[in-house]
């Protein structure tokens, strides 16, 4: 079984300073926010103080900042709630994604499709899996609710031009919301020189607790919330807010920053140093997504031609080195990632994917152990295939 | 074969009781033991019920319980390759196939081993009623299990020296009573899933549907004649019929007709009563003997013609090219082509071969 973990883009450990950041609010300070009492008016101290944290460091407002329980449902709220508020004030009926959205996005556009009649079409992407900046204006109509691209693909590591797609969407006056889950564990945003109106954040992807995420909101932008009840968040998501893992939320965001640039400095060289070694040491793998400072720091993603690539993930963790394919696959379906075949990848090799992601804590002997079995894993996932 | 502690075992494990059973009892002796599914193929719009979504999710609680590593692992195209085509192909060509024979060769054999390979184990282990033992000479033999209600051996005797030296069976001499008590002694929380059916890639209705689907040529309708020749009436196509077959089939007489041959010449299904005396000599092909050896001279066996029929002694001359010549102590109704004829001598299955009525 594993005991190196290799997969951050999945998920990652919980920081001791936000395991000891949260713990009051589960005993001591557990009250609702919305209590008129001293319990409730700590609470909703700690609640606004968090609101606040996460703000600053994206050079918002706290009035701008929705806290929910995770990434994909703020990508849930930024889509349905702004297609369906611009459906009401102007009438529009078009949504503007990607083809390499996330799930959360992607069933979402479809569903948004499928039920309520909205139209969904996609900007082209590149081999690399970059929107083209150059064209978007070509696809922006009347009618388009808004924009939707992620800006780090969680399966490619690729780091889409959000500043540039920011500016043209402001010129055409189109809402441009980005899923930045996988971007804001590594990289800065900020709201204030980047013309992005929706962000989607995910705490368990920088160190945080599972089960809470947020979405900025720039003022102006209007919603139509999704889980109607209460008037927490604004009115625009109701449900009592869940304070401790909030508290979480915002010390983990808070440490990306502070730490952020001690983080890229250990984690670049681990990076390259896999992405080196895989493309010259192992025969017929090609690496996937952005290049060098195009792509995310942590992230490393491969396809190995012939190799079937659920069971490399499995050679892997038998062997101790816990990886993903790319996406999450626990059932054995063979199908190629829809991403890897939308860039253009045929079956052989969209098969044979793998992703491999550091931590702040990956050590570089951890790297080198797993790039000493790495080729032979390989080799076994395609000899079984064949 | 003896094993060190600590080896690691592949259990191919389907979410029912005895390949849970068989993960407990390895991990009890000290191996290092990983949980694989296998997912195969079924009938577009149905489940195949070896690895249904409630048979995964209760694998995964015994691997969890287990604290095992567990893989799901895509046999869905080897699968249909090696037995579902084989399977129409046989209806087409009028014989009654034996899916589970291909399945344990090609995809619980062949396939789990290359993965199991893959993943560092050189051994693999089924539920299996069965029990593999080395003689003195080191050739490893296949025996019943002392259960006759459970004993698959007749499905086993596909196997090679090569897959049983690399094979454990855990539940070797258990019953299916003491596995289903063993189950509750480990707290499994599989100990009362009713046992599994065979054919287990066509869904809920029967074979017949399934072929009809695939293949609507195969139902061709026909005459069907008594063993004098006398045409009685109307069958919907040879594929619809098995040897030995009484339901359904809407001729009455004076006693009830069974099936006794599908002759896909004449696109004629023939029918006779109860005392219709069958025959005693038939022919395999495709035989398999464990040993690894190939006999050169006739000898005495027991024989079974399919899974629940009970051993008939007879003589077997072995023939070219993994054939033989079965001449039994007594005539059989319900010999059927393309079902296996597996002999044995007292508990030791020896291998077998398909059934063919003609020699080839």
């Amino acid at each position: 079984m594993s005991t190196i973990y290799l997969d951050y883009a999945a998920t990652t450990p919980v920081d001791e300073r936000v395991v000891a950041a949260m713990q009051p609010y589960f005993l001591n300070t557990f009250g609702n926010p919305s209590s008129l009492h001293r319990f409730g008016q700590q609470a909703e101290f700690a609640l606004e103080e968090s609101r606040r944290i996460l703000a600053e460091n994206l050079g918002a407002s706290p009035l701008e900042i929705i806290f929910t329980s995770c990434g994909s449902e703020s990508d849930n709220l930024a889509l349905r709630g702004t297609a369906f508020a611009r459906r009401e004030k102007v009438g529009a009926n078009h949504i503007l994604i990607s083809p390499i959205e996330h799930p959360a996005i992607q069933a979402t556009a479809d569903q948004l499709a499928a039920v309520y009649g909205f139209e969904v079409s996609y900007l082209p992407v590149d081999q690399f899996g970059f929107v083209d900046v150059k064209t978007l204006k070509n696809y922006l109509r009347e009618d388009t609710a808004l924009v939707s691209v992620m800006a780090a693909n969680n399966e490619i590591g690729t780091l889409n031009p959000i500043h540039d797609i920011g500016e043209i969407c402001k010129e055409n006056d189109i809402p441009f919301h980005t899923d930045a889950v996988q971007y804001a564990a590594h990289l800065n945003i900020d709201v204030s020189k980047t013309q992005v109106d929706l962000i989607s954040l995910g705490a368990h992807k920088f160190y945080g607790p599972k089960g809470v995420g947020a979405l900025y909101v720039r003022t102006g932008t209007e919603l139509i919330p999704v889980l109607t009840g209460g008037s927490q968040e604004y009115g625009l998501r109701a449900a009592t807010e869940n304070v401790p893992l909030i508290v979480g939320m915002a010390k983990a965001f808070q440490l990306v920053r502070e730490e952020g640039q001690t983080r890229l400095d250990h984690l670049l060289p681990l990076r390259d140093k896999i992405i080196n070694f895989v493309l010259s040491e192992i025969p017929a793998s090609q690496l996937t997504g952005g290049q060098h400072q195009s792509r995310l720091p942590n992230h490393a993603s491969f396809v190995f031609e012939g190799a079937d690539g659920n069971l490399l993930v499995q050679v892997l963790d038998a062997a101790g080195f816990a990886c993903s394919s790319g996406s999450a696959c626990k059932t054995g379906d063979p199908k190629p990632s829809s991403v890897l075949t939308h860039l253009g990848f045929p079956p052989e090799w969209a098969l044979g994917s793998l992703r491999v992601t550091l931590g702040k804590d990956t050590s570089e002997k951890e790297i080198d152990q797993f790039l000493a079995i790495l080729p032979e894993s390989v080799q076994r996932a395609r000899k079984a295939n064949k | 074969m003896t094993l060190s502690k600590g080896t690691r075992i592949v259990v191919g494990m389907s979410g029912g009781v005895d390949s849970s059973v068989a993960a407990a009892l390895l991990q009890d002796q000290g191996y290092e033991v990983t949980g694989v599914m296998l997912r195969l193929w079924s009938d577009p719009g149905t489940l195949n019920r070896c690895c249904a979504p409630d048979a995964l999710v209760e694998a995964r609680r015994v691997a969890g319980q287990l604290e095992i590593p567990f893989y799901t692992m895509d046999a869905q195209d080897a699968f249909y390759q090696a037995v579902v085509q084989p399977f129409i192909n046989g209806y087409a060509k009028g014989i009654t196939p034996n899916p589970c024979l291909q399945c344990n060769r090609m995809i619980r054999w062949q396939f789990l081993l290359s993965r199991a390979q893959a993943l560092g184990a050189e051994i693999i282990a089924t539920g299996h009623y069965a029990k593999i033992q080395q003689s003195a000479d080191g050739v490893y033999q296949l025996l019943m299990n002392p259960d006759p209600e459970k004993d698959q051996s007749y499905f086993l005797h596909i196997l090679t020296q090569e897959n049983l030296s690399r094979t454990v069976f855990p539940l070797a001499d258990y019953s299916k009573k003491e596995v289903r008590q063993l189950a509750r002694d480990y707290s499994l929380p599989v100990a009362e899933r009713p046992d599994s059916q065979d054919l287990c890639f066509v869904g809920q209705g029967d074979y017949r549907n399934f072929l009809k689907q695939t293949d609507p040529s195969l139902f061709k309708p026909g005459p069907i004649r008594d063993t004098e020749g006398n045409i009685k009436g109307k069958h919907t196509g040879l594929a619809a019929y098995t040897i030995g077959q009484r339901k359904g089939l809407g001729i009455s007489g004076v006693e009830p007709y069974y099936v006794v041959e599908k002759d896909i010449q004449e696109n004629t299904l023939v029918i006779g009563y109860k005392n219709f005396p069958g025959r005693d000599v038939f022919f395999t092909e495709q035989n398999n003997w464990i040993s690894g050896t190939t006999p050169e001279t006739p000898f005495k066996a027991g024989v079974k013609i399919r899974y629940k029929s009970r051993v008939v002694p007879a003589t077997i001359t072995p023939l070219p090219d993994n054939q033989a010549k079965i001449n039994l102590s007594s005539r059989l109704p319900d010999i059927t082509p393309g079902q296996a004829a597996v002999f044995y001598q007292d508990q030791i299955c020896l291998g077998g071969g398909i059934i063919r009525l003609e020699e080839s």
